[in-house]
C-alpha cells in the first residue's frame, strides 16, 4: 500500500502562501491573546490554590460557588461527569508565604463546604503554589525552552549548515507559537506540563526537519546540477510518504492519551496534538522554505566529488562525504 | 548464519533482562506521587534566623565583656547580620576594640559618628552560616520524617536558591499533621520572664515608657487555664537571650505532670545544663518562659536551681505531646521553616491516573498496531514487534534504575510508541523505494537500514537534547517524562535498528524472497 505514488508536488512554490497563512495564525493567537489579556497561566506559574473535591452524587457548580464565602474563587466541573468532580482554584493570598497561612485557602474551601451541607465528598487533590516558586518556575520554563532550542540549533549547524538550522529553528519557532495560539483559543491554561509538551514539540518539529534536511544533504550529493530549491522539493516530496504516515500515527497515539489519559494530561495531549499537525505543516512549508531562502540563490555548498555513498559504506567514508 | 545466530541471542537476552527487571511490575516499577498519592512539600529555610541567633547571642556577650570591662555604652542588635554599639566614650575605644577581638571575630567593624559602631557579619562567615542552617534543617526534617515511618519519603535540597528543601511523603494521609512535625519547634527557647502575662502588649510597656528594652522582647503566649481548656492569648516580656536552646537538649520524651496531664519531659547536655543551672538559680523565683516557634507554652515559676532536667506542660493531648517529643528529640531546627508548595494527591486519584495511563498506552499501541499491519501487511508485524520490545525494555531500564514513573511519564511511554513508529515508518519507506530501484529484497533491505541509519541518529540526538533540558526544567512528574522520553530514545535506537533488522535477516534467511510484502 501507498499512500503517495511517486510524489512530484511543488511545495516551494508554495512557501509564500504558507509563510502568509503561518503569519495569519500566528497573529490572530496573539492579537486573542493580547484581547484576553494574556495567557491564563495555571497555578504552577501563577500560584494560588486549587483544590478538587469528588462527591459521592452529583453537585453543580453553582452550589459549590455558593457554599464558598466570598466571590474570588474560580468553580468548574472536572474530569469526566461521572466522577462528579468540581475543581475550586483561589488566587494567590498576599503574604501566604510568612506562615502556615499557605493551606489557609484550602482549608477555607473544605471547612465551608462541610458546613454548606453539600452531599459528601473527599479532597481527592490540592495544589498550592506560593508566589516564589510560580516566579521560579515560569523562569525555569522560558530559560528551558530557549536552551533547548539553542542547544538543538548547534547541533543541526553542526551536522548541516548554518542555513538549515536556521530553517529548522524557525520552524520550531513557528510551531510553538502556533500552539501557544491555539492554546488560547480553547482557553488552555498554561501549567508545567504543557511547558513540558511545549519542550517536547521542539524535538520533535526538529525531528521531523531533521529527516527532510538529511535527505536534502543526500540528494545534493547526486543532483549536482541542479538548483536548491529543486534538490529541497524533491526531498520533501520523496519523505512525504514517511512525513504524513508518522504524523498520522503519532496523532492516533497521542489523541488514545487525550481520550483515556484523564483531566491532569488533557492540556498536555491537547499540547502535543497541535504541535504535531503544526510539525508537520511546518516541515513540508516552512522549514525547506526558510532554508532556501536563507541560502544563497543557486548551488551553494560545494560536496565532494565522491560519488554518491554505497550502501555498506564505512564510517569513514560517510565523514569525508559529509564534510561538505 | 552465525552472525545472525548471535545477534537473535542478543535481541532475546536483553528482552529477557527486561522481563526480569520489571517482573512483578507492582513491586518492581515505582511509582511517583501523582500515581501513588501523597504529599508534596517544598519549604524554605529563613536562613535569616540562623543569623540573627548568632548576631543576638554575640551581642550578649558584647554586652556582658563591655560591662566586665567598665566600658560605656549599649549594644543592641540591628538587622539578622548586624549589631550596633552606641555611645561609646572616645576614649575607650581600645577597651572596645578588646572586646571586639575578643567576641566579635567574625564581624568587620564600621565606625560611625559619636562613638557608634556598627559590627557587621562578614558575608564568607554569613554563607556558611547559612549553608550550615539548610543543611541542619535537611538533617532534622530527615529524622523527623523517618520516625513518622513514611516509606519511601524523599528529603532533598530543592531549586538552585540554595535554601529550598523538597518533603515528599507518598501515601501520607493526614497531611496537616505531618505538615507540623516537619516544620515545627523551629526554635526551642527558655526565657527568663522579665514581666508578664498581661493581656496586651501596651499594658506590659506602660511601665517601661512604651517601648522594649533593647535586651527583651515581648511575646505571645496561651494563658494558664489550670485545664479548664479555654485559653485567651497574653503577653510576656522576656529576655531577648535564651538561657538554654534547643541545642542543648540531650533528650524528650513523654510524660505526665504533677495533676496526670500529657507533658514532655526533657533532659539536656553538659553544656546545657551548666548554662540552665547558673541561670535558674540566679533567678528564683521568677518565671521561665518556655518558648517553642516564638510562642509562650507555658512560663512556670523558678522553685529552685534546676541542673539538668525539665519538664514541657500546659494543655495538651496525649498526640500532642507525642509529636512534640518527637520534633525535640530529632533535634531543633537552627532556623523557621515556610512552606512554598503544597500538592497532595489522594490515593484514589492516583490509582484512577494509573489505569487511565494505562488505557491510553493501549489504545495508542492497538491504533498503532491496526495501523501497521493494515499498511505494512507482514512486515507490519516486524515493526509493531519492535515497538512492543522497545516498551519492555524501557519498562526494564526504569525498573533496573529505579527511575520514578509519574502520570507524564506514562505520556511518554505513549510518545515513546510514536518514536518507534516513525523509526520503523523511516526505514520501511526507504526499503519501498529501494525496492522500486529493482536491486532485490536482501540488498534494499540493507540499504534501507543502512541509509536511515544516520537519519535516525541524528533525530534522536536532536530529541536528547530536548529530553535534556526537561529534565533541568522540571519538578518531580515532569522529571518522571524526560525520563520516560530518554530511554525511550535510547532503547528505541536498539529495537528500531538493531532487533527490527535482525528479525527482517531472520524472515530472509529462511527463504528466497523474491517480493517483500511490505
Amino acid at each position: 500500500m501507498q499512500i503517495f505514488s511517486a510524489p512530484n508536488y511543488d511545495f516551494i512554490r508554495w512557501r509564500w502562501h504558507a509563510l502568509i497563512l503561518s503569519a495569519a495564525v500566528i497573529l490572530a493567537g496573539v492579537g486573542y491573546t493580547v484581547a484576553q489579556g494574556g495567557l491564563p497561566l495555571g497555578v504552577d506559574f501563577s500560584g494560588g490554590t486549587i483544590v478538587v473535591v469528588k462527591f459521592q452524587e452529583p453537585v453543580s457548580e453553582q452550589v459549590v460557588r455558593d457554599a464558598i464565602p466570598g466571590n474570588e474563587e474560580v468553580v468548574q466541573t472536572y474530569g469526566e461527569p461521572g466522577d462528579h468532580e468540581i475543581l475550586v482554584r483561589l488566587p494567590q493570598i498576599e503574604g501566604a508565604e510568612e506562615g502556615t497561612s499557605l493551606e489557609e485557602g484550602a482549608n477555607r474551601v473544605v471547612a465551608a463546604l462541610q458546613g454548606a451541607g453539600v452531599p459528601t465528598f473527599e479532597t481527592v487533590r490540592t495544589e498550592i503554589v506560593g508566589p516564589v516558586i510560580g516566579r521560579e518556575l515560569q523562569l525555569k520554563g522560558i530559560y528551558a525552552t530557549l536552551a533547548s532550542i539553542v542547544g538543538i540549533t548547534l547541533y543541526i549547524a553542526f551536522r548541516f549548515r548554518p542555513s538549515f538550522a536556521l530553517g529548522a529553528i524557525a520552524a520550531t519557532f513557528h510551531d510553538i507559537l502556533v500552539t501557544v495560539a491555539f492554546l488560547s483559543f480553547f482557553g488552555y491554561e498554561l501549567s508545567l506540563n504543557v511547558v513540558a509538551a511545549i519542550l517536547t514539540i521542539t524535538g520533535y518539529s526538529v525531528n521531523d526537519t531533521i529527516v527532510v534536511f538529511d535527505r536534502v544533504r543526500e540528494n545534493l550529493r547526486t543532483m549536482r546540477k541542479d538548483a536548491l530549491d529543486q534538490v529541497v522539493n524533491k526531498a520533501v516530496n520523496q519523505t512525504l510518504g514517511r512525513t504524513v504516515i508518522t504524523a498520522g500515527t503519532t496523532f492516533l497515539a497521542v489523541l488514545s492519551l487525550y481520550v483515556f489519559g484523564g483531566e491532569v494530561l488533557r492540556g498536555f495531549a491537547f499540547t502535543m496534538l497541535v504541535g504535531i499537525v503544526s510539525g508537520t505543516y511546518s516541515t513540508v512549508f516552512i522549514a525547506a522554505a526558510i532554508a532556501i531562502m536563507l541560502s544563497r540563490r543557486g548551488r551553494v555548498a560545494r560536496v565532494p566529488t565522491a560519488a554518491p555513498v554505497p550502501p555498506g559504506r564505512t564510517k569513514s567514508k560517510q565523514r569525508e562525504a559529509r564534510a561538505s | 548464519m552465525t552472525t545472525l545466530r548471535w545477534k537473535v541471542l542478543a535481541v532475546v537476552a536483553v528482552l529477557v533482562a527486561a522481563v526480569y527487571a520489571f517482573t512483578p511490575p507492582s513491586e518492581k516499577v515505582r511509582l511517583g506521587l501523582d500515581l501513588k498519592g501523597g504529599v508534596h512539600l517544598v519549604l524554605r529555610v529563613q536562613t535569616d534566623d540562623a543569623l540573627r541567633i548568632e548576631t543576638e547571642t554575640v551581642a550578649d556577650r558584647f554586652r556582658e565583656q563591655m560591662k566586665m570591662r567598665g566600658v560605656a555604652g549599649t549594644v543592641a542588635a540591628a538587622a539578622p547580620d548586624r549589631f550596633r554599639v552606641e555611645g561609646v566614650p572616645a576614649d575607650q575605644d581600645p577597651a572596645l576594640r578588646e572586646v571586639a577581638n575578643e567576641v566579635a571575630v567574625d564581624y568587620t567593624r564600621e565606625p560611625g559618628v559619636s562613638g557608634t559602631y556598627d559590627f557587621v557579619l562578614r558575608p564568607l562567615v554569613a554563607t556558611q552560616l547559612r549553608n550550615e542552617s539548610v543543611r541542619q534543617a535537611l538533617q532534622t526534617i530527615e529524622r523527623r520524617v523517618n520516625e513518622l515511618g513514611v516509606a519511601e519519603p524523599i528529603v532533598a535540597l530543592y531549586g538552585t536558591g540554595g535554601d529550598q528543601i523538597l518533603v515528599q511523603l507518598p501515601g501520607v494521609t493526614d497531611v496537616a499533621r505531618a505538615k507540623e512535625i516537619i516544620r515545627s519547634t523551629a526554635l526551642l527557647e527558655l526565657k527568663i520572664v522579665e514581666d508578664g502575662p498581661g493581656p496586651t502588649r501596651e499594658g506590659l510597656l506602660a511601665t517601661r515608657g512604651g517601648v522594649v528594652p533593647p535586651d527583651m522582647e515581648v511575646l505571645p503566649g496561651a494563658s494558664d487555664t489550670g485545664g479548664t481548656g479555654t485559653s485567651a492569648t497574653v503577653y510576656y516580656l522576656v529576655r531577648r537571650v535564651a538561657a538554654v536552646t534547643g541545642r542543648d537538649l540531650r533528650t524528650a520524651r513523654p510524660s505526665l505532670d504533677q495533676n496526670n496531664r500529657p507533658a514532655v519531659s526533657f533532659s539536656l547536655n553538659q553544656d546545657g545544663a551548666r548554662k540552665f543551672s547558673s541561670v535558674t538559680g540566679a533567678n528564683i523565683g521568677r518565671n521561665l518562659a518556655v518558648v517553642l516557634d516564638g510562642r509562650v507554652v507555658t512560663a512556670p515559676r523558678i522553685d529552685g536551681r534546676i541542673s539538668d532536667e525539665g519538664q514541657i506542660y500546659g494543655v495538651f493531648t496525649q498526640q500532642e505531646v507525642q509529636d512534640l517529643s518527637l520534633v525535640l528529640r530529632s533535634g531543633a531546627l537552627p532556623a523557621s521553616l515556610t512552606y512554598l508548595e503544597q500538592r497532595t494527591v489522594g490515593a484514589t486519584l492516583g490509582a484512577d491516573s494509573v489505569r487511565a495511563g494505562i488505557l491510553a498506552s493501549l489504545g495508542g499501541l492497538a491504533v498503532v498496531t491496526v495501523f501497521l499491519l493494515a499498511y505494512y501487511r507482514l512486515s507490519g508485524i516486524n515493526a509493531v514487534v519492535s515497538i512492543a520490545m522497545n516498551l519492555m525494555v524501557l519498562l526494564g531500564f526504569m525498573a533496573y534504575l529505579g527511575a520514578t514513573m509519574t502520570l507524564p511519564g506514562i505520556a511518554g511511554f505513549v510518545l515513546t510508541i510514536g518514536m518507534g513508529v516513525d523509526s520503523n515508518v523511516l526505514i520501511f519507506e526507504r526499503i519501498k523505494e529501494e525496492l522500486a530501484t529493482a536491486k532485490g529484497v536482501k540488498a534494499a533491505v540493507a540499504a534501507g537500514f543502512d541509509r536511515v541509519f544516520l537519519t535516525i541518529l541524528d533525530t534522536h540526538i536532536a530529541s536528547l537534547i530536548a529530553a535534556a533540558f526537561l529534565f533541568q526544567f522540571g519538578t518531580g512528574p515532569i522529571r518522571g517524562f524526560a525520563t520516560t522520553l530518554t530511554f525511550g530514545l535510547l532503547s528505541n535506537m536498539f529495537t528500531s535498528v538493531f532487533v527490527s533488522r535482525t528479525l527482517f535477516e531472520l524472515i530472509l534467511s529462511r527463504r528466497h524472497a523474491a517480493r517483500l510484502s511490505i
